[in-house]
């Protein structure tokens, strides 16, 4: 693993790295015109070669989700870009978009140029203010040296990328809410069918990529499929529904480590060396208690789970949802899982959006249990309650219109499930992570 | 035809019909339940009451279910669709979402509007658990009155279906109404200083399926299991929506709207929910009365109609001067048959016409836009023409008379001296006669009117006989496009007052009862162009008359 170079965040430090000018000194936008000289069918067959997943989350392989298109749809199709980073802990596509802003707008402008849509939305979550300025002046200079705009380079192709700022909602970052707000409305997910594919964006066919995905399809105009199939894992051949978990990914390290921070690693790499040697360890040499995987709706690793590899399919294989945005957040020996879970659950309480009755009633509920436990006014019963309450909440596969009632309710059966002995004692003790002066506040 | 199963029975659907899995189960007979759904508007499939299995018959007759439960409000059926909907797994997810329902929603049942009609509790009772598990205080949401004249909103109650924003969005295309906040603090409300106040606004109290929206009309007024409801017709505009007339000894307490495809479609107008104020007024006729020279001389019915029916009569010897019966819109078919009737026999050269036609501006069509323009395609009418039965009284007039006369020519003749006998049958609320005309009323040698509240006009006349609302009699409007419905009675009117087809049944010296039926049998007979009421039982949704005009929304011609 020594030997492995950064790639997408390769430019990051270096001076004046967010301006087109040292971009184009680093050999910038050559993959788009590279694109412009190929069919836009083979762009997509490059992709769909690379083994490239979706890097949002759900790890949907992006050049099948691009052919989901109409075939000779006679347009608009649009592309809006993923950038409402809202998982908590997460954080890799802020450095991309404030550090290196031109390596997702050329991937944005090949994406297009793939999919044969001429308007790209970048949906920007409102709480990245330096993200927008940046992603704002490197539009603005895309624009002035051609690279946006009409007929770009004598291709005939034109491609207009709006810059929008949502308002902040969670629900947002789910790509049928992430529409919805685009379109001005309330950002409540919409039944699928149609997928965006068929009906998205103001009724006609949309993509909803990430911004790291775009990162990486730049990556791959410039060096090549097989360049990206090279690191990573290969498909599990006990798995039929593997596709393989390929290239590099920006994992997001948090929590009690002595030094939090964004890191390139080859897909795969283990916990416990991203905390061990990438994360500094543990912080005040404490030990882990457990580690969430991917944002914390995917769930918890215990200590004993942290030899699992991080790609798509690691951590389904210790009962957590899947690979996620790869943010770990590492907590320590001495955090009470009570209260990392009450603020899972409160998180989810305050983000859900209220469409389905499930998710709506669910998340508060859980809330409100855990309030009280963390009160010293729990029972035991109550974590029967919990595990039903989140079980009516969320089967996989779900019962709700988007994800977000799985993911709210995911962690609460996992932790409950690994950290049982703990909640007991918790309970059974009488403690009370609530002040008797803040109880009053908590409870009302 | 394509067949679905549903619960291990096949039923079989039109080839062209798009249902859902509800829809389909309906018609095998099976509930499926659901909150959020409603047939007229978009599907959301939100409140997550209607899960379902659902899976594929193959052609070589194996099944293959999905593996999730899916809402059967959004999920089609095709041929070979199969529906489960009472297995273990169906039931638990609709015992976990009620409990979700449920858990916020206040135990007022006690106080609610809605008790007794509640799809929560209805549902609770079939498929949720006795008791509540929450421990912690429910959330209390503040009531909201202001949200429109007519319906206030009990905030706490409310399960978030949204169909009322729905309604607000996609049929009267107002969109008053929205939800605010997040999550479990969500609220319908309005934008403040703009209230839910649009024509047809009543209609989200209808389709609130909680006790959240409410009627301030009916607020508190009756429990609604003391009702006793009466298939009826809107006699407020020519749509001629179909409705129920809810009533507790006689006393009138609500119009609701009754789902016809052939009439309106599902809601009705709050001109016509709200607009029945009249038949409990003060102002209705209660006693007969016969007068000469200004004195009563008879306030007794038998001696009245007796009365009566002798000055009529005299009117055929008459030298010079004309007998002229004026029969309003709001008449029944089978009124204006009898009144036609009674009128030839007794002055076989009885002029007939048509009563007043009150037309108020234009059709309001809606849903509008977001100029307050209508949008297309039109989802429902508030017709010009307020009057419930023109068409209905007109193919009777065309038949004793060969053609209709219009009540201004008849006044006009008045005016001439040309008529001076005059039997008016009236009914609209508003009168039959503009302030300006009722001086020529004066030239009459004879007036009888037969009506429903006291007027100018009753006052001069020498007869009065008073009649009953819509709500009090049978007998069947035909709307603007044709449509033969009946109308029941719902209650009895004020005492004193009679059925008007029982007194026109009794001046023409019939034997027996008023029957609606039987006269229409009747009707059919001797009028060709009603001769598709001819099966006396018009069924819950009405008859087509085969004349019926097909297009919709097109103005009422003004006889003048």
């Amino acid at each position: 693993m020594s030997t492995f170079e950064p790639t997408l965040l390769a430019r990051i430090g270096k001076p004046d790295c967010q301006l087109l000018e040292t971009y184009q000194r680093d050999g910038g936008y050559e993959g788009f015109k590279k694109a412009l000289g190929m069919a836009p069918v083979d762009v997509v067959n490059l992709v769909k070669d690379s083994g490239l997943r979706g890097r949002g989350g759900a790890g949907f392989p992006t050049g099948l989700k691009w052919t989901f298109l109409p075939k000779d749809h006679s347009g608009p199709i649009y592309l809006a870009i993923n950038a409402d980073e809202s998982e908590p802990a997460t954080f890799n596509n802020r450095i991309l978009m404030e550090m290196d802003p031109h390596q997702v707008l050329e991937g944005i402008a090949i994406s297009c140029y793939a999919i044969k849509s001429q308007k790209a939305y970048i949906y920007l979550r409102y709480e990245y203010g330096r993200s927008y300025r940046a992603l704002k002046k490197a539009i603005e200079e895309c624009y002035a040296a051609g690279l946006f705009g009409k007929n770009i380079h004598g291709s005939g192709f034109d491609l207009d990328v709006v810059l929008h700022r949502g308002a902040a909602a969670y629900i947002c970052g789910e790509e049928t809410g992430l529409i919805e707000s685009l379109e001005g409305k309330r950002a409540w997910p919409r039944i699928k069918p149609p997928f965006p594919a068929i009906e998205g964006l103001f009724r006609k066919p949309t993509i909803v990529n990430n911004i790291e995905t775009m990162a990486c399809v730049k990556q791959i105009l410039d060096r090549g499929a097989d360049w990206f199939k090279s690191m990573g894992v290969p498909p599990d051949p006990k798995n039929p529904r593997d596709a393989g978990s390929y290239g590099p990914k920006l994992y997001c390290i948090s929590g009690h480590v002595n030094k939090p921070g964004c890191v390139e690693l080859p897909m795969g790499v283990t916990v416990r060396e991203l905390i061990d040697e990438h994360g500094g360890g543990v912080w005040k040499g404490r030990k882990a208690k457990a580690v969430v995987p991917g944002g914390i709706s995917m769930g918890f690793l215990s200590a004993d789970e942290l030899d699992l590899p991080l790609d798509f399919n690691g951590p389904g294989k210790a009962g957590c949802l899947g690979l996620g945005t790869a943010a770990i957040t590492v907590i320590d020996d001495q955090t009470s899982m009570v209260d990392v879970l009450f603020n899972c659950a409160r998180f989810f309480a305050h983000e859900s959006c209220g469409q389905c009755t499930p998710c709506r009633e669910g998340t508060a509920w859980m809330h409100k249990i855990l309030t009280r436990i963390r009160l010293g006014e729990g029972q035991l019963r109550d974590l029967d309650l919990l595990n039903e309450v989140a079980s009516s909440m969320g089967i996989i596969p779900g019962t709700t219109i988007c994800g977000l009632s799985d993911g709210a309710a995911w962690p609460i059966k996992n932790a409950i499930k690994k950290f049982r002995s703990e909640f007991e004692e918790y309970i059974q003790t009488g403690r009370k992570s609530v002040k008797p002066s803040e109880a009053l506040m908590v409870a009302h | 035809m394509p067949t679905v199963i549903v619960n291990n029975k096949p039923i079989e659907i039109g080839a062209s019909e798009k249902l859902n899995c509800i829809q389909a189960a309906e018609r095998a007979g099976d509930q499926i339940p659901s909150y959020c759904w409603h047939h007229d508007l978009s599907v959301v499939a939100s409140c997550r009451m209607c899960l379902v299995e659902v899976g594929d018959k193959k052609p070589d007759g194996t099944i293959v279910m999905q593996p999730k439960l899916l809402p059967g409000c959004q999920t089609p059926v095709k041929d070979g669709t199969v529906i489960i909907s009472n297995s273990e797994k169906v039931l638990a997810a609709q015992k976990g979402t009620l409990e979700f329902l449920l858990l916020n929603h206040p135990l007022d049942c006690p106080v609610c509007d809605q008790a007794g009609e509640c799809g929560l509790q209805d549902f609770s009772y079939k498929y949720g658990r006795g008791y509540s598990r929450l421990q912690e205080p429910k959330n209390i949401k503040p009531d909201k009155d202001h949200i429109g004249d007519q319906i206030t909103l009990f905030t706490d109650r409310c399960i978030m279906c949204t169909r009322c924003v729905r309604f607000t969005r996609e049929i009267s295309g107002t969109a008053e109404l929205q939800v605010i906040s997040r999550g479990t603090h969500e609220e319908i409300d309005i934008f403040p200083g703009d209230p839910c106040n649009n024509k047809l606004a009543g209609n989200v109290v209808d389709l609130c399926p909680v006790g959240a929206l409410c009627s301030k009309d009916f607020l508190y007024k009756q429990r609604v299991w003391w009702l006793k409801s009466k298939n009826s017709v809107c006699p407020g505009c020519s749509t001629g929506c179909s409705i129920t007339v809810d009533q507790n000894e006689d006393v009138l307490y609500r119009l609701k709207p009754r789902e016809n495809p052939a009439a309106q479609g599902s809601f009705m107008c709050d001109e016509g929910r709200f607009g029945w104020k009249y038949v409990q007024s003060d102002r209705r006729l209660t006693s007969p009365i016969a007068r000469s020279k200004g004195e009563t001389i008879a306030q007794d019915w038998e001696s009245v109609l007796a009365s009566l029916e002798t000055a009529v009569k005299a009117t055929a010897t008459q030298k010079t001067g004309q007998f002229a019966v004026v029969i309003s819109p709001w008449a029944t078919v089978e009124e204006a048959y009898l009144l036609a009737k009674f009128a030839r026999k007794a002055n076989p050269n009885a002029k007939l016409a048509l009563g007043n036609v009150r037309v108020d501006g234009e059709d309001d069509l809606y849903p509008k836009d977001v100029h307050g323009k209508p949008a297309l395609p039109t989802k429902f009418t508030i017709r010009a023409e307020k009057c419930p039965n023109r068409q209905g009284v007109e193919a009777v007039l065309s038949h004793f008379a060969g053609g209709v006369v219009a009540f201004l020519t008849i006044l006009d003749q008045i005016q001439k001296g040309e008529v001076d006998s005059l039997y008016v049958l009236g009914g609209d609320p508003e009168g039959w006669i503009r302030d300006e005309d009722l001086a020529t009323l004066d030239k009459l040698k004879l007036l009888v009117v037969q009506d429903l509240l006291a007027s100018p006009a009753s006052a001069k006349a020498q007869f009065v006989l008073p009649g009953s609302a819509w709500a009090e009699k049978e007998g069947t409007f035909i709307n603007h496009k044709g449509l033969a419905q009946a109308i029941h009675r719902g209650l009895r009117g004020p005492e004193g007052s009679r059925p008007d087809g029982r007194i026109l049944f009794e001046l023409l010296g019939r034997g027996g009862l008023f029957h609606a039926a039987s006269l229409r049998q009747e009707i059919a007979k001797e009028i060709p162009a009603l001769a598709a009421i001819g099966a006396g039982d018009l069924g819950e949704h009405g008859v087509l008359l085969s004349s019926a005009k097909t297009e919709v929304g097109s103005s009422p011609v003004v006889m003048a």
